[in-house]
C-alpha cells in the first residue's frame, strides 16, 4: 500500500488528539451552567486556566454548595501535575522569553501525551504546537456552544448533564486505574476517606482530605 | 469569596503552575519521591471528586439512584473502549431514562 498521508506523524497525532478531546469542552460548558457559573465565567476559566480537570472540580464543588475557598485549593492541587509535565517537556521544547510564557499555558495531559510519544525533539515540538493550538481552539468554542446552549435549558438534570462531571473524571482515571492495581487501592482508600468525612467537615474539605491516602502509599 | 475572585484565583495558579514546571530547575524532578507524590495524588483527589459528586449532597451521603446508574453506563462504556465523548454521552442518556422511569 502506498503512503496514505503526507503529513508528518506529529501534526496527525496532535490534530486527532485535539480535535477529539476537545470536543468535550460541550461537557464542561454544560456542568458549568448546571453548576450555576454563567456563560461568561465558563468561558474564562476555558481561556485562562485550560485545564480541564480543575476546571471540572471547581464547578463541581460549586455545583454541591462547596466551600469557595476548598474548591479553589482542589482545583490548583490538581492542577499541579501541569508543573510535572513542565519540568519533563522543558526539555523537549527549549523554549525561553516570551516563548515560554506562551507555551507554558499548553502545558496539560493531552500535549504532554502527544510531545512525549515523538521520536525527535523537533517532531516534539510540532506535536506541542499543534495539540496545543488544536485543542486550544477547539476547547474554548465548545465550551462557548455547551454553555449557551444549556443555560436555555430549565433543568439541566432532566438530560442527566449532572452526571457528566463526576463521568469525565472516571474516563481521565480509568487508564491509570486499569494499569495498577496499586492505584486501584489508592483510589478506593481516597473515595472512602471523601465520603466518611463529607458529615462532619465543610464541603471541599474531604476531597483534599483524600490526598493523605497518596502519603499512606508512598510511605510504604 | 465571590465566585469570581475563585475562578481569577484558579486561572493565575493554574497557569503559575503550568509555567512553574517549564522554568524549573532540571534537578528538582530528578527527586524520585516529588515525582512519585506529584503521579499518585491526581488519583487520589480525581477518586474522591467522582465520589463526593455522586454520592453526597448538601453536606452528606445521599444515594442518587439515576446518577448511580449513569455512573454505571460509564463503566460498561470504559469497559468497552469507548471514546470519551461517547462514554460521557452514554452516563446523561442512562441518568435522564433513569429520571424518567424512575420518576
Amino acid at each position: 500500500m502506498e503512503q496514505t498521508t503526507s503529513r508528518p506523524a506529529p501534526v496527525r497525532d496532535g490534530l486527532g488528539v485535539g480535535l477529539a478531546v476537545g470536543l468535550s469542552g460541550i461537557a464542561f460548558g454544560a456542568a458549568a451552567v448546571t453548576a450555576g457559573l454563567s456563560v461568561a465565567q465558563a468561558c474564562v476559566l476555558s481561556l485562562l486556566a485550560f485545564t480541564g480537570a480543575s476546571q471540572f472540580a471547581l464547578t463541581g464543588a460549586v455545583a454541591a454548595g462547596g466551600d469557595l475557598l476548598a474548591a479553589t485549593l482542589g482545583a490548583l492541587l490538581l492542577g499541579g501535575r501541569n508543573t510535572l509535565y513542565g519540568l519533563r517537556l522543558a526539555d523537549l521544547l527549549r523554549v525561553r522569553g516570551p516563548r515560554r510564557l506562551l507555551a507554558a499555558q499548553g502545558v496539560i495531559d493531552e500535549t504532554t501525551a502527544v510531545t512525549m510519544a515523538q521520536p525527535d525533539p523537533g517532531s516534539a515540538r510540532t506535536g506541542f504546537v499543534t495539540t496545543f493550538a488544536s485543542l486550544y481552539l477547539t476547547w474554548n468554542l465548545t465550551t462557548l456552544a455547551g454553555a449557551y446552549g444549556t443555560s436555555f435549558l430549565g433543568d439541566p438534570g432532566v438530560l442527566g448533564l449532572d452526571v457528566v462531571g463526576p463521568v469525565a473524571f472516571l474516563a481521565i482515571l480509568w487508564p491509570r486505574l486499569a494499569e495498577h492495581a496499586e492505584l486501584r487501592w489508592l483510589a478506593a482508600g481516597a473515595a472512602a476517606i471523601a465520603l466518611s468525612t463529607t458529615p462532619f467537615l465543610p464541603p471541599g474539605v474531604p476531597v483534599l482530605l483524600s490526598a493523605v491516602a497518596a502519603l499512606v502509599v508512598m510511605s510504604r | 469569596m465571590t465566585l469570581w475572585w475563585a475562578i481569577a484565583v484558579v486561572c493565575a495558579g493554574c497557569y503559575a503552575l503550568k509555567l512553574a514546571g517549564l522554568a524549573a530547575p532540571r534537578r528538582v524532578l530528578d527527586h524520585p519521591r516529588v515525582r512519585r507524590f506529584a503521579e499518585l495524588v491526581p488519583v487520589a483527589l480525581l477518586a474522591a471528586l467522582i465520589a463526593v459528586q455522586t454520592f453526597t449532597a448538601q453536606g452528606g451521603l445521599s444515594f442518587d439512584p439515576a446518577r448511580a446508574a449513569g455512573l454505571g453506563a460509564a463503566v460498561v462504556a470504559l469497559l468497552l473502549r469507548a471514546p470519551f465523548l461517547v462514554v460521557l454521552a452514554s452516563a446523561a442518556v442512562v441518568t435522564a431514562l433513569a429520571r424518567i422511569f424512575l420518576g
